[in-house]
Formats: structure tokens, C-alpha cells, sequence
């Protein structure tokens, strides 16, 4: 029962603190805004690479494809997208503030419909990938995805497409973006904290474990898999929406499919908080934030490296994480019975996912 | 689209030197990706930073050039260089991988991978480079098909580099140690082959394999800190077209790669140069995952 109140007191103490954050630094909103799209990354991320067991390197593909279907629909319900493109910077388009939000939440809902059924189409060419085969293919689809994009003139080609201004104070607009990532980043979170309390999570965690025995025990294994990876798309689908919206100019290679980027940065932060766990995600998510923005400006070009290099130490030498490692530590914390050891690594990861 | 493929028709001499052209970089496709087999046969690492070793190659004989030095002659530095190299990544990183899960040794290397482009990209900055070999480019059938004589001389040493591996393979005892190992390790090991060492050699002569690549890549072609990746892929697809331990596979899939490349540049225009090696991956995965699932029909 304590562990509840205690519980409850830190998801409040959590949202009390979303919810100050960027009065109190309204200088920052954008680097907030962007700390919960980083949270809701290293959640979703986590769906497949912790829980399941299939690690993907390419799941930045809904990412950029919903920004993408988002932007195509808030300006084709007004404006003929071709034209649109092409006359880039020669024609100013205005758009009302009744037509902006109505085209934003449809594009919002769009651009998570669209990811879904891409993840369904994808997912019957990848799943029956196992292994480094699915990291590399999904790796694969995510590149060749960023490349057609560029190719394609009608959405404006590699040269970019800027989306519509927001009608109001550029204060309005960061706080506006900042409550729309923050509220899909918690949404991400209770659901991902129910769908983890049902069956569904010991499906996947069996898949996880053994695939093969998993199968032969009448899970039907690809539909679990697919499902997962909707999921995943789903809210994946809505972030790319948003962050779209927020740079305000959107291109397929550096925005849109950042595959060394924020597709790596996923995997970093799952890995850095502990993988297969609710919360590790999220500490991993913060904690990279944090750092990545304090240190970043002050590594004069050389911030990549550092970024390669804490990959290599990360997954060589710290793989379990920090909650990992805190599990492995302080045991009792997680309701682990010492004695118990077999019991160990399963009850562990349920207790550490409540 | 259709004006080139129609172009093609009329002018079957185009086809020439798409050929030529195609049959030259595959080579050295091949040469990279005969070094990926050899590290995911023998140790089971998917080696990500694959096509970052071939570009450092590249840089190596770039560097040599501004030096004064002909990038010919880059080619055994780089062969060493790089062999030296692979041997210290693999003592730092890829040893403590190896008994791990397979996403382990993909994610190191993909760091590594990371690592080595943003070192090149603060070294030597994004833009293009060639290594001048300074050899003439000579035309043949009436002026229409031209060949650079140096397209010639790295095929001949692309060749020459395979024969020579194996050769090595074959006959010398690290090269049998390297294959017995490869069947089974742990017989290997009670047979008194000290497996560390080999595959610290075989990681260390990968890398080699990829230096010498990017050596010639860099005298017919171009070089870029960030275009590792893509010969990453490279690798892979012919890799997994192939499947390892099937060298002539190997070498008949990086021709037909370079040959693939070269039409699909040229048909559909060369921005979608790497959107065909990607498109290609995904297609031999496929393809493979089709043959798969005939396999667990059969089973079942």
C-alpha cells in the first residue's frame, strides 16, 4: 500500500513539475517540449526492443512519416500541396485561425493513422526478420524511406516544406506545443503502464524469451508482433506530427528520418535506463536530455564523437542499464526476495515495470 | 525515366560502359563484403562500421596524395594501417561483444561506425574527395565508351587481393586455423588453437580487406566521411544474398550489385543511387524471409 502512495506522490510530483516547467523556464520550452518527445521515443522504442526482444533501428520511420502526412494534410485541405511546394517562399499562404486548428488535429490524427497502417505493411515484411536481420531491414526501411521522400517533388523533395504559421504570440505557440507533446508523452505512458498489466505483456515477454516455445504455446506470435509495433507507430506517428509543427520547417534527411539521430538516440536512452522496464525508458530519456543539452553546445563539433563513444561504452560495459543495475543492487527495493533466485529476473521485471 | 531506358535501346553502346563501369566499382563491392563474411562467419559479428573502415582506407591514400605520394602506394599503408587498427577496436570493443547477444555487436559496431565518420568529418571536413592517380583515361568503340586506365588497375588489384586471400585461406596455417575455427569453435579450441587470437586476426584483417577497398574506392571514385553507411549496406545486401562461406556467391553478387547501381543510376537518375541499395536490401531480406517461411512450412 505504501509503495502505491509513493507511487502516486511521484506521478504527481511529476506532472505538477510538466505542468510549471515551462512558466518557470519559458526560455526553455522548446528543449522541454522536446524532453517529453525523447521520453515518448525511449517508451515506444522500449515496447519492441525491451519487451519483445526485437531491437529495432528504424523505427524513426513513423516518426517522419507522420510528421509528413500531417503537414500534407493541414495544407491540402486549403491549398493545392504541388503548388504549394513549388512556389515555396514566392507565394505567402495565410491560414485562419479556424483553419489551422482544424487542419492540425486532423493532421495529427492522420499522421497516427497513417503510421499504423504503415506498421502493419512493414511488419509483414520485417517480422519474419529475426535477430540482427530485423535491426538491419528496419534500418534499411527507415533510410530508404528518408531517400524517396527526397526524391519526391510533390511534397517538396529534399528541398523541405515549411507548415503554416500559428495564429498568435510566438509565447502562445510554445506553450500550445509544449502541452500537446507533454500530454502525448504522459498518454504514452498510462497506456503503455495498463497494456504492461494485462496479458498482452507476458505474450510479448514469451515471445522475448523464446520465440519458438512462445509459438508452440498457441501464442499467435506475428499478430503480437504487429500489434506491438502499431503501437509503437501510433504514438510515434503523433511526436513526428508535433515536432513538425514545432520547427515549423520540415526536410526528409536531417528532420523527417534522422536515422543517426533520433532513431540512435531511442535505442541509447532505452539502453541507458534500463531496457524492459516502464520507467527505465523514461530516467534514460531525461538523464540523455539533460546531459546531451548542457554539454552539446560546449563539445565544438566534437559532440558526435562523444556520442558514438557513449554508445560503445554504454552497450559494452553498462548494458543493463541504471535500473538494471539499481535491481541488481538493491534487490529488496524492487521487491526481489534475495533468496529467492530463481524468481528473480521474472518477478523483477514485473515489479520494476509497475 | 523512359526517355533513358529508350536511350539504352538506341544506343546499346551506353550498355557498354554501364557494364564496365558496373563490372569495376562491383569488384571492389565484393572485396568489402568478402571481409564482412569472413567476420560474420567466423566470429557471428555483424560488423556495422564495415564501410567506415573502407572509407578511412580511402582517406589513408587521399592523405598520402597530398604528401606527394601516389595512392598506389597507399595501398599496402592502408592494408597495414588498417590491419593495425582492427586488431587495437578489437582488444578495446569487439572481444568483450563477441559472447553476447547479436544486437550487442551490432549496436558497438554501429557506435565505432559513428565514431570513426565524425573523427574523419572533423579531420578532413563533408566535402568530396577523390585521390588523383593521375593515369589517362582512354576511349574505345569509336570514342563512345571511355575507360580510365586506373579503373583497370585497381579491377587487376581487386583481383589480385582475392586470389591472394584465398590463397591465404587455403594454405597458411593462420588462414586453416581461421577456418576451423569458423566450423566450430570449441573443437577449435581442444585441438590447441588459441581462438582469441584468431579472431582478433580475423577482425584485424577484415578491417585490412576494407582498407585496401577504400584505397581503390578512392582512386575510381569518391570518398566522403559519411558515405560509410552506405557501403555498409553494401556489404550486407551482398552478404546476405550470398550467404557466407560461398565466396564465388560473393563475387557474383558485388558485380551484380555494381552492375544494378550503375543501370539504376542511370535510368533513374543518380539521387536515387542510394535508394537502390536500400531497396535492394530490403529485397533480398525478402526474399530470404520467403525461402524461410517455405522451410518452416516444410518442418510443419
Amino acid at each position: 500500500m505504501s509503495g502505491n502512495a509513493t507511487q502516486n506522490l511521484l506521478h504527481g510530483a511529476i506532472l505538477v513539475a510538466g505542468i510549471a516547467a515551462p512558466f518557470l523556464f519559458p526560455n526553455y520550452s522548446f528543449q522541454l517540449a522536446l524532453l517529453w518527445i525523447m521520453i515518448l521515443f525511449a517508451l515506444t522504442w522500449d515496447i519492441l526492443g525491451g519487451q519483445m526482444g526485437y531491437n529495432s533501428l528504424g523505427n524513426i520511420l513513423f516518426f517522419g512519416a507522420g510528421m509528413y502526412a500531417c503537414t500534407v494534410v493541414q495544407i491540402g485541405l486549403y491549398y493545392d500541396v504541388g503548388a504549394y511546394t513549388s512556389a515555396f517562399g514566392a507565394v505567402k499562404v495565410d491560414f485562419t485561425p479556424d483553419q489551422y486548428f482544424t487542419g492540425l488535429f486532423l493532421g495529427i490524427a492522420v499522421a497516427a493513422l497513417l503510421s499504423m497502417v504503415l506498421a502493419v505493411l512493414f511488419g509483414w515484411i520485417v517480422f519474419g526478420l529475426r535477430g540482427p536481420y530485423f535491426a538491419i531491414g528496419t534500418l534499411g526501411v527507415a533510410i530508404a524511406a528518408g531517400e524517396l521522400i527526397s526524391a519526391w517533388e510533390w511534397v517538396g523533395a529534399g528541398g523541405g516544406i515549411s507548415l503554416p504559421t500559428y495564429p498568435g504570440e510566438p509565447d502562445a505557440r510554445a506553450n500550445f506545443f509544449y502541452f500537446l507533446c507533454m500530454a502525448s508523452a504522459v498518454a504514452t505512458f498510462a497506456f503503455l503502464k495498463w497494456l504492461y498489466s494485462t496479458r498482452f505483456k507476458l505474450a510479448i515477454n514469451a515471445i522475448r524469451d523464446d520465440e519458438e516455445k512462445a509459438e508452440a504455446m498457441g501464442i499467435h506470435t506475428t499478430r503480437y508482433k504487429t500489434v506491438a509495433w502499431t503501437i509503437a507507430a501510433f504514438f510515434l506517428g503523433i511526436s513526428g506530427a508535433l515536432f513538425g509543427n514545432m520547427t515549423g520547417f520540415i526536410e526528409p534527411l536531417e528532420v523527417a528520418f534522422p536515422t543517426v539521430t533520433f532513431g540512435i538516440f531511442m535505442v541509447l536512452m532505452v539502453l541507458l535506463g534500463g531496457k524492459g522496464t516502464l520507467w527505465g525508458p523514461v530516467l534514460g530519456a531525461a538523464l540523455f536530455h539533460l546531459i546531451k543539452e548542457v554539454t552539446w553546445t560546449h563539445l565544438l563539433g566534437w559532440q558526435w564523437v562523444a556520442l558514438g563513444l557513449l554508445i560503445i561504452v554504454n552497450v559494452v560495459y553498462f548494458q543493463q542499464g541504471i535500473l538494471g543495475w539499481a535491481r541488481d543492487r538493491w534487490p529488496e527495493l524492487f521487491g526481489i526476495r534475495v533468496e529467492d533466485r530463481q524468481a528473480k529476473a521474472g518477478v523483477g521485471q514485473a515489479e520494476a515495470a509497475e | 525515366m523512359l526517355d533513358n531506358l529508350a536511350v539504352l535501346s538506341i544506343a546499346p553502346v551506353f550498355n557498354i560502359q554501364l557494364l564496365l563501369d558496373g563490372l569495376f566499382i562491383g569488384a571492389i563491392f565484393a572485396l568489402a563484403a568478402y571481409g564482412l563474411a569472413l567476420v560474420w562467419g567466423v566470429m557471428n559479428v555483424k560488423n556495422l562500421a564495415q564501410g567506415d573502415y573502407v572509407i578511412m582506407g580511402g582517406y589513408i591514400a587521399y592523405s598520402l596524395g597530398q604528401i606527394g605520394v601516389h595512392p598506389i602506394l597507399g595501398l599496402p599503408v592502408a592494408f597495414v594501417g588498417m590491419f593495425a587498427f582492427g586488431w587495437i577496436v578489437y582488444v578495446l570493443i569487439i572481444r568483450r561483444v563477441i559472447e553476447r547477444d547479436l544486437f550487442t555487436s551490432l549496436l558497438a559496431t554501429f557506435g565505432i561506425a559513428i565514431v570513426v565518420q565524425q573523427v574523419l568529418n572533423q579531420i578532413y571536413g563533408p566535402e568530396v574527395r577523390t585521390a588523383d592517380a593521375g593515369l589517362e583515361v582512354r576511349t574505345i568503340i569509336g570514342g563512345q565508351v571511355t575507360v580510365a586506365d586506373i579503373r583497370i588497375v585497381s579491377f587487376v588489384l581487386a583481383a589480385a587481393l582475392a586470389a591472394s586471400l584465398i590463397l591465404f585461406m587455403k594454405r597458411s596455417r593462420m588462414g586453416q586455423a581461421i577456418r576451423a575455427t569458423a566450423q566450430d569453435a570449441r573443437a577449435a579450441k581442444i585441438m590447441g588453437i588459441d581462438t582469441d587470437r584468431v579472431y582478433a586476426f580475423t577482425y584485424a584483417l577484415n578491417a585490412a580487406i576494407c582498407g585496401a577497398a577504400g584505397v581503390l574506392i578512392s582512386m575510381i571514385w569518391v570518398i566522403q566521411p559519411f558515405f560509410g553507411i552506405t557501403h555498409s549496406i553494401r556489404s550486407f545486401v551482398i552478404v546476405t544474398a550470398a550467404g557466407f562461406g560461398n565466396l564465388p556467391g560473393v563475387i557474383m553478387a558485388g558485380l551484380g550489385l555494381g552492375l544494378a547501381e550503375q543501370y539504376s543510376g542511370f535510368v533513374l537518375g543518380a539521387e536515387f543511387q542510394q535508394a537502390t541499395v536500400v531497396g535492394l536490401l530490403v529485397l533480398v531480406l525478402v526474399i530470404r524471409q520467403i525461402q524461410q517461411g517455405r522451410q518452416r512450412q516444410v518442418v510443419q
